[in-house]
């Protein structure tokens, strides 16, 4: 799909505003994400950031705009965007375990009714197996830990085999290996061809992560690769100068590489 | 009644089978379809929704003057779904919180179907003698024809449960998730709660609109206990459904005057708190048991250590030290005496003298290695 028109995009968002009653939580967003990104959305708390991804995915009414998968709209273009919802939206002690969840991913191709089998057992266990998990197949789900429950949602999301990614903080509350973990298999979807995008929350590890990113506060305030925006200027429009740790003076790129490197 | 005597009539006594077989219905298809309802935290809307069919099966037999089970089952059902769709309203379109809602909700339908029912009674005629019996329900009037009634619509919604087996499945586990795969999750909702509607209505003429939801929450809640599997869940509370059916009728059945509803919610009940105790890794007793041998554990271990730390401060390991410097060592936690008789059974210390003990040559390789570990607390698993 991507690759021999490097221009096309992904996702195209146009003027779209959500309000929940009287207060607006987007407002009159557009935005553009270019097809084989690996881009962040970042912001502070009540920045829509959530909402962002949830109206893509047309899980929130949304008041105004468009959302476009590869020039189509959502509803014809589902089977190529995978979903992974923030960890603490589902009860992890509901009674199943690492297999089922996993091959949930599968539902949409299956279609209505028909149960999941070999096939999916197979693909949930490849996807397990790429997030490291392969040895927990088995195990209930409320045995997991933070980071092992993450790593199940992402194998869930590797299972749809879709274009795009859309990921609702997959780093909260994550120990530091599985955070490299995931930040690795990112990077292999990205150079697979695919276009992941992740609510993300820590600055600091935005240059390192990603090589797109979208700073949102209500609205878009920039968007772009991270070495055009991601700057002081940009950073004081979203937060609204409370970004305390940002020094002045802006360190160039290897500079910044290695002072995160080393922490 | 003996046992012999009890089975014979199940088999052969009219009343008694069809008692027996319309609690095993009830309780099949409400064990099956409140695994969802407890899974998916709307055990509460069982409650509301069983209360609300009160003025149900009121209005039902203003209109139509019959007592027909399916008439006052559509009645039921009706009022049901109405007061569903009166709490998710409520909660979205005002600032009133759901559990406030459904209280609201239900009392005031109760309080509706209550003040029905007794103007319903006050009528000369005789056709609405029985209608009361709705409350508490009543076993014993149950006939052949309605449990055919409850066991066809119980049958359906069982079926429609199977048939949308995974998709009920991503409804309560996930369903903004499954709405992304593009499974229409609202009408899954609604078809679920429909479900919920059938199993609560074919038991409020045996088990009564006030104790019905015991039907929908408990055999869930005490399945939930003894497994981790979806499907076994709904089985086993199934089977817990039907046994507290079958038991609570059939006692009420062959007791005069016993009404129904109380007696099978004190036998699903029971099944309840067995199961809260004794379930395995779940249960009470097991959490009881697991903890006390852990406690014990780290309590050996402690012994090791104390006498290994003080064996540290002379040349030789095997130094012996008194009953009372262990005691002091171990803060006042008790059970000294009883810690070094099992250690001494495992032969990792020996007495010395009278009051004195030493590690063995086992007992300090054991004690070296738990103080390698960083200490007793690193004993658990």
């Amino acid at each position: 799909m991507a690759g021999d028109d490097t221009r096309q995009n992904a996702i195209e968002v146009e003027d779209l505003t959500v309000a929940y009653g009287e207060k607006p939580v987007l407002w009159d967003v557009d935005l553009t994400v270019p097809s084989g990104v690996l881009m962040s959305i970042v912001g502070p708390n009540g920045a829509g950031k959530t909402t962002l991804i949830k109206a893509i995915l047309n899980l929130v009414n949304t008041a105004a705009g468009q959302v476009l998968i590869y020039g189509k709209p959502y509803h014809k273009q589902r089977r190529l965007v995978a979903y992974v919802p923030q960890r603490g939206s589902v009860d992890w002690d509901f009674p199943t375990n690492v297999r089922d969840v996993v091959m949930m991913g599968r539902y949409g191709a299956l279609g209505w009714i028909k149960r999941p089998g070999k096939a999916e057992l197979d693909m949930a266990l490849g996807a397990l197996e790429k997030v490291g998990m392969r040895d927990y197949a088995d195990r209930q789900i409320s045995q997991l830990s933070g980071g092992q429950q993450q790593r199940v949602f992402l194998a869930r999301a590797l299972v749809q085999d879709a274009q795009v990614y859309l990921m609702d903080e997959p780093f909260q509350g994550v120990d530091a290996t599985t955070e490299r973990a995931i930040v690795t298999l990112l990077q292999d979807l990205r150079a697979s061809g695919k276009t992941v995008v992740v609510v993300h929350h820590d600055l600091q590890t935005v240059p390192e992560y990603f090589d797109w990113t979208t700073l949102l506060n209500v609205r878009l305030i920039a968007s772009g690769p991270v070495g055009d925006i991601f700057n002081d200027e940009n950073l004081r429009l979203t937060y609204g100068g409370r970004v305390s740790f940002l020094r002045s003076g802006e360190p160039d790129e290897t500079d910044r590489k290695a002072r995160i490197g080393g922490a | 009644m003996d046992l012999y005597g009890l089975f014979y009539d199940l088999f052969f006594d009219y009343t008694l089978r069809t008692v027996a077989m319309g609690s095993a219905v009830i309780g099949i298809v409400s064990g099956a379809l409140g695994s969802y309802a407890v899974l998916r935290k709307q055990s509460l809307l069982g409650d509301a929704m069983s209360h609300a069919a009160l003025p149900g099966i009121a209005i039902a037999f203003l209109l139509t003057g019959s007592k027909m089970p399916l008439v006052m089952i559509i009645g039921a059902a009706v009022a049901g779904w109405v007061a569903t769709l009166f709490i998710m309203s409520i909660v979205s379109s005002t600032r009133v919180k759901y559990d406030t809602a459904l209280g609201m909700v239900l009392s005031v339908f109760f309080g509706f179907g209550l003040v029905l029912l007794t103007l319903i009674q006050k009528r000369p005629d005789a056709t609405q003698a029985g209608l009361d019996k709705f409350l508490f329900g009543q076993a014993a009037a149950l006939l052949e024809s309605d449990v055919i009634t409850m066991g066809v619509l119980g049958a359906a919604a069982i079926l429609l449960m199977l048939v949308f087996w995974k998709e009920f499945k991503l409804l309560s586990f996930d369903s903004d998730f499954g709405a992304t795969l593009g499974f229409p999750m609202r009408a899954l909702d609604v078809l679920m709660t429909t479900l919920i509607v059938i199993a609560i209505v074919i038991g409020l003429q045996t088990v009564g609109v006030v104790l019905m939801s015991a039907m929908i929450v408990a055999p869930a809640a005490a399945a939930r206990q003894w497994t981790d599997r979806l499907g076994v869940m709904v089985l086993l509370s199934s089977f817990f459904g039907a046994l507290a059916g079958i038991s609570g009728a059939v006692m009420s059945a062959s007791v005069q005057r016993l009404p129904t509803g109380p007696t099978i919610v004190l036998s699903v009940s029971l099944i309840v708190i067995f199961s809260l105790l004794l379930a395995p890794r779940r249960g009470l007793l097991w959490n009881w048991m697991r903890e006390r041998r852990s406690r014990g554990r780290l309590r050996i271990e402690g012994i090791l250590e104390d006498l290994y730390s003080l064996a540290l401060e002379h040349k030789d390991p095997t130094h012996a030290h008194s009953t009372s410097v262990l005691r002091l060592m171990s803060a006042g936690k008790g059970g000294v005496e009883k810690s070094l008789a099992i250690l001494r059974d495992r032969g990792l210390v020996e007495p010395v003298g009278a009051d004195e003990w030493a590690l063995t040559k086992e007992g300090l390789a054991r004690a070296q290695k738990i103080a390698r570990m960083g200490g007793g607390a690193s004993g658990g698993h």
